[in-house]
């Protein structure tokens, strides 16, 4: 289905830069930022807050079946990853030959997604890396 | 708040429905239901419909509205009710509640899910849309995917088996060749789903419901109605509902549905009953691992032993516990919107004695389990005999 680009573009600076918030009140740390602290559940301030992007597999699994925007990199891997900074977030993991496993140290690079519709939109975000 | 009951049921075939569309499929359910009921439509108060994606699936909105007019009573309230795969579960809730609340008495509420008229790679992206679309679906996890991740870890934490995962869908599809609504009727080994493709591993396609279309639908009526009504009112002893977030990376654990696990204590509490009290259950197994995690995080089983109980087959058809007898979305088909209804016509029967080939012996407490997403949205309804 076609979407406006806008909402490509709206998400640049978390996709592209890993960038999340944290709660000034707790130091609890969102990734991507959330709107209110879940830990607080009232309005605290929230500061922009970068990750390294530094982390661990905590879960994974390799998608042999994907959605039709990921026909041409399928199968894939894909994983829920703890970063050091605390937060959980999904994302590729890029697949060098080297067997991922639960604990395989990771960094986050930006890498293309997928390329969409007649035009050739291209999509960027964070990727995971084996170190 | 009034007692509610369930006063009628109606169920359509699951499967591949080519001949049916959604209009069908709701009619088929709904009239099977008031039929069982006894009721006519000058006795409907309120309707509610459960669909995930109709409008993805068929181009269609605004069910509710339609099967009211399809039936032929237009001008009663009629509401859609979607929470991803519990839009079913979801909908019994919205129905009880109004019931009890005493707002309206005769309540009929199904739900329903057309998803063959569309390829499998848009069907796929549909129900992509349960997880959070822009930091789940964008990354090109899908929803198998998801669950994939949940029994990677919960091999790597407890020791699960991809064999005892395979265990439970040789349970349902053994279940589903009793039941003449089921959309395989076909015993299956567990080399038959060890064999079968990879989806996301450790997931293979025969560790994963299918897309189905079909409906289901009940009646419910005050308890004091009921009585008049029915011989064999079953009756609402706890209906809860919790949620949790979209995203699967920010729960407090993979490897349970802690929504599951919230609605199920309380439901518990509510009924003034546990776990050992269950009779026959109707778990949410989307996939092999969904009904491992459900029977923990409902308290049939301590963290990290149902599998090996599941694969013992202490919850195969009369046994200790008899769970989905159905033949569940693995067995009988997941139309997601009719999933969560169709649970509790199983358990409806089962209670009535009109399970006929799969009745469980002793059937006086039921349990249902219906989840959304990746365990998003958890609803959990237990049903007692009354006679
Ligand atoms: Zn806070």
């Amino acid at each position: 289905m076609e979407r406006s680009s806008a909402r490509l573009w709206r998400k640049i600076r978390a996709r592209y830069n890993l960038v999340g918030n944290e709660c000034q009140s707790c130091k609890s740390e969102y990734f991507p930022p959330r709107p209110i602290c879940k830990k607080c559940g009232k309005k605290t301030e929230m500061a922009v807050k970068k990750f390294a992007g530094n982390g661990e597999v905590y879960s994974f699994t390799k998608i042999r079946v994907p959605p039709d925007t990921f026909r041409e990199e399928a199968p894939y891997y894909v994983g829920v990853i703890k970063l050091e900074e605390g937060p959980m977030v999904e994302g590729h993991i890029l697949d060098d030959g080297r067997e991922i496993k639960i604990g395989t140290k990771v960094r986050a690079a930006f890498r293309r997604m997928y390329v969409e519709g007649d035009e050739g939109l291209i999509h960027y975000q964070f990727k995971f890396e084996p170190i | 708040m009034r007692d509610v009951a369930i006063v009628g049921v109606g169920l359509t075939k699951f499967g591949e429905r080519w001949e049916a569309g959604l209009k069908e499929l709701m009619s088929e359910a709904w009239l099977s239901a008031m039929e069982d009921a006894n009721i006519s439509r000058d006795d409907v108060d309120m309707l509610f419909a459960g669909t995930m994606a109709s409008g993805r699936f068929t181009g269609q909105e605004h069910v509710a509205a339609l099967i009211a007019d399809q039936l032929g009573f237009s001008n009663v309230p009629a509401v859609r009710v979607e929470n991803a795969c519990a839009s079913g579960g979801t909908a019994l809730r919205q129905g009880y509640i109004t019931v009890a609340s005493g707002i309206h008495d005769i309540v009929v509420v199904g739900g329903v899910e057309k998803m063959t008229d569309v390829t499998s790679a848009e069907a796929s992206t549909a129900l992509g849309g349960a997880g959070d679309q822009e930091w789940e679906l964008f990354q090109g996890i899908t929803f198998p995917g998801l669950y994939a991740m949940m029994a990677k870890r919960h091999m790597h934490d407890f020791g699960t088996t991809e064999e005892q995962m395979a265990a439970v869908s040789v349970k349902n599809h053994e279940n589903a060749t009793k039941n003449p609504y089921a959309q395989f009727r076909k015993k299956m080994t567990i080399s038959d789903i060890m064999e079968s493709k990879m989806v996301a591993d450790p997931l293979k396609l025969l560790d994963c419901s299918p897309l189905s279309d079909g409906a289901a639908a009940l009646v419910l009526a005050p308890l004091e109605i009921a009585r008049k009504l029915n011989d064999t009112p079953i009756k609402i002893l706890a209906s809860t509902h919790a949620t949790d977030t979209l995203r699967l990376a920010e729960r407090e654990t993979l490897t349970g549905v802690k929504a599951a696990r919230i609605a199920g204590e309380a439901a518990f509490r509510h009924a003034k009953l546990t776990p050992k009290d269950i009779n026959v259950a109707e778990v949410h197994d989307c996939f092999t691992i969904a009904e491992i995690m459900a029977m923990e995080d409902l308290g049939f089983y301590k963290k990290g032993e149902a599998a090996k109980a599941i694969a013992a087959g202490e919850t195969a058809l009369n046994s200790k516990l008899s769970v989905i007898t159905s033949g569940g979305l693995k067995g009988c088909g997941h139309p997601v919107g009719a999933t969560g209804v169709k649970q509790a016509v199983e358990i409806t029967w089962q209670l009535r004695g009109e399970a006929k080939d799969r009745q469980v012996t002793k059937a006086d407490i039921g349990l249902t389990h219906n989840v959304g997403g990746s365990g998003s949205t958890a609803v959990v309804h237990i049903f007692g005999r009354t006679n």
